[in-house]
């Protein structure tokens, strides 16, 4: 049991990269993330770390460092939010297109326009099929221990893909929570030495990364991406199951509270897990079956895992902290509810949109929710397949 | 009579006490109402950034976009309705940073607009990491030991790049400082204002008391001439213990909107479309094939 500490989503995000120790890390300040590099640049200033730091002119130019030094071989990290992320765009398909495990913490923020600055998931959805691995985090805590996962899974042989992990905005970022950090050796040993496959320092073997790559192999190289995806799966659970082990704490592809006899269940990603965890508490005591997922891989998508844990439901809401213009709903949702097609009988699944912009989502709008679980339980129709919650209409 | 009251937003700045950016907007405000423009035919540009707040204090239209990429905007407007005047206000990182590939290419272009620059050296807006302006040395938490790299000159870029109007203020010279905005309005061509701006929170050495130990006005030098590019280029490298402030070069030429046959008659919204005219280039295409 490692010691409680005290610090912001933001500067745990920080001590993990400080314990991972990597070569390069090339960033560009951008509000919410800037804490994260700036904290890390005393860390680099003090000696405590070896990294080579980069403070680049753009994001674009920080990916692209990025890339560089990951295909030298060097084990390389970052960190970004928003209109950051945004900027990385076509530097992210490189990363992955590359086989580059590049690690970079995503503090999910609001895209401009109109600018805002807090937290939603609509930059890291964005980004969903841009070849990264994405896992997000309820609290400091978790974006702590997934950053570490992240090194080890990214670096797998049988995956070499980039990560990002996720923290909501100014909720976790800037929140000071109690949490655990494992010690400097704990991490050191977990993550291991890191060993670049082709790096092109390594002069002996000359190697080429992105070359032309037309209608002969690029449809293969395209489908080697999607075998990793698929073998990163294990690799998660592998690396999660690890880190149980030293650390205590358990991660999978998502957590279940109080699912197994829930007739009904909300699923979410992010912080907003700990205020349903409260309200499902209370339904509870109620009498009322509801339970909850947390979704915590969204790259790669648990479509069969999803199925066996909530294949039972009635009914289930999905909670999108983003919104999918002109789609059948939000992301999230669109997959859960694609991943549950297959069964028969299936839960009915609605879609809510909240919290654009960090807007609040309180213990009432999740009281909503269950409320409207419990009709559709009950008449066994759905009258509002979409609705926008938290949000003046 | 438009007085200065004309151009108040009443919204409640978001900047720090003692920070230059209540000159430039003060100096802005004294600009607009010597020159009279109302504020329905102004259009201001900004980024992202503490200039990109800019916009929010001043009555008119503005549009506040991402950072970097307010001149892309600009120029767009610009080429839309020529009779706005278009103003664009970012900063050092905003302008010469992430933006600094539009920077080049639209000095190439040389519309008509005016692009103020809030160079107060330094990061504000994410609090206090080096600029692309920030001196060899400057210390910040992000570069404890100092700026290794060269800082960039964007007086004597846009001069190599024979920008049409290059000038730089400074906001402890707020009448000068205005007379500067006015005169890179009322130019024809692309002006470059590069405002000296102190961060009082984030930047502590190149404070008000460090630019007034330096600045001093070109005109005191006799023999200066801005229409010689190799003079002001040689003006725009001057910096350290004096630092020159006023119009570096001047040199007047077509404007983009100037060279592009279709605005000849005027904005596009006033032109009548014909469809007479279409209909012709359509028969004779059609022929073609």
């Amino acid at each position: 049991m490692g010691k409680p500490v005290a610090m912001t989503g933001n500067i745990a995000v920080a001590n993990a990269m400080r314990q991972i120790n990597p070569d390069v890390c090339a960033a560009y300040p951008i509000t919410p993330s800037t804490e994260v590099m700036q904290q890390f640049a005393s860390f680099v200033a003090d000696g405590k770390v070896d990294t080579e730091l980069v403070t680049a002119e753009s994001e674009h130019s920080a990916m692209s460092a990025c890339i560089g030094a990951a295909a030298a071989g060097g084990r390389v990290m970052t960190a970004t939010s928003a209109n950051g992320l945004a900027l990385m765009w076509e530097m992210l398909y490189i990363a992955s297109g590359n086989r580059l495990p590049i690690v970079m913490t995503v503090v999910n923020r609001a895209l401009s326009a109109p600018i805002n600055i807090h937290g939603d998931h609509s930059d890291g959805m964005g980004a969903r099929d841009s070849g990264w691995i994405q896992i997000y985090s309820e609290n400091a805590q978790e974006a702590y221990d997934n950053l570490i996962q992240a090194v080890v899974i990214g670096q797998h042989r049988d995956v070499r893909l980039p990560v990002m992990v996720g923290m909501d905005g100014f909720i976790i970022s800037h929140s000071i929570e109690n949490l655990e950090l494992l010690s400097d050796q704990e991490v050191k040993d977990f993550i291991g030495e890191y060993l670049p496959l082709y790096p092109l320092l390594n002069i002996k073997q000359p190697v080429t990364y992105g070359p032309l790559d037309l209608q002969d192999y690029y449809s293969e190289h395209k489908r080697q991406q999607a075998e990793a995806m698929k073998l990163a799966k294990p690799v998660i659970l592998k690396v999660a199951q690890d880190f149980a082990a030293l650390s205590g704490r358990k991660y999978g592809f998502f957590e279940t509270y109080r699912l197994d006899d829930a007739e009904m269940a909300i699923l979410t990603l992010g912080s907003s897990a700990g205020t349903a965890r409260f309200v499902i508490d209370r339904a509870r005591e109620q009498g009322v079956k509801v339970g909850l997922i947390k979704l915590r891989v969204f790259r790669p998508f648990p479509m069969k895992e999803l199925q066996a844990a909530l294949g039972h439901l009635k009914a289930l809401a999905v909670m999108d902290r983003c919104d999918s213009f002109g789609a059948a709903g939000g992301p999230v949702f669109s997959e859960v509810r694609s991943a549950l097609y297959d069964l028969s009988p299936h839960p009915a699944v609605v879609n809510y949109i909240y919290g654009l912009g960090g807007r609040d989502l309180g213990i009432a709008h999740i009281e909503q929710v269950i409320r409207d679980l419990q009709e559709i339980r009950q008449t066994g129709c759905i009258r509002e397949l979409l609705t926008y919650l938290t949000v003046r209409e | 009579m438009l007085s200065r009251e004309e151009y108040h937003s009443g919204v409640k700045e978001a900047w720090c006490p003692g920070c230059g950016n209540f000159g430039i907007l003060n100096a802005e405000k004294r600009a607009l109402v010597e020159l009279q423009l109302a504020p329905e035919k102004i259009l201001i540009v900004s980024g992202i950034g503490q200039a990109g707040k800019f916009p929010h204090y001043l009555r008119c239209n503005f549009f506040n976009g991402l950072h970097g990429r307010a001149l892309p905007v600009a120029l767009a407007a610009k080429l839309a309705n020529p009779e706005l005047t278009v103003i664009v206000h970012n900063g050092d990182g905003d302008c010469y940073g992430e933006g600094g590939n539009h920077f080049i290419h639209t000095i190439r272009r040389n519309p008509d607009i005016t692009c103020i620059v809030h160079n107060n050296k330094v990061y504000g807006l994410t609090k206090g990491q080096a600029s692309p302006t920030s001196d060899k040395g400057f210390k910040t938490k992000v570069q404890p030991y100092g700026v290794i790299h060269e800082p960039l000159n964007p007086l004597a870029l846009a001069i190599s790049l024979d920008c049409s109007f290059v000038a730089r203020g400074y906001v402890g010279d707020l009448q000068f400082l205005a007379e500067l905005i006015k005169a890179g309005i009322q130019h024809k061509g692309f002006a470059l204002i590069d405002i000296l701006q102190p961060c009082p929170t984030f930047n502590r050495v190149n404070t008000f008391r460090w630019y007034e130990e330096r600045v001093y006005h070109l005109e005191e030098d006799r023999e200066f001439d801005p229409k010689n590019q190799l003079k002001a280029f040689h003006k725009a490298l001057e910096w350290g213990e004096r630092i020159p402030l006023g119009v570096f070069y001047l040199h007047p030429k077509p404007t983009m909107e100037e060279q592009i046959p279709a605005l000849a008659a005027g904005p596009l919204y006033r032109q009548k479309i014909q469809p007479s005219k279409v209909l012709d280039i359509m028969e004779e295409l059609s022929a073609l094939s």
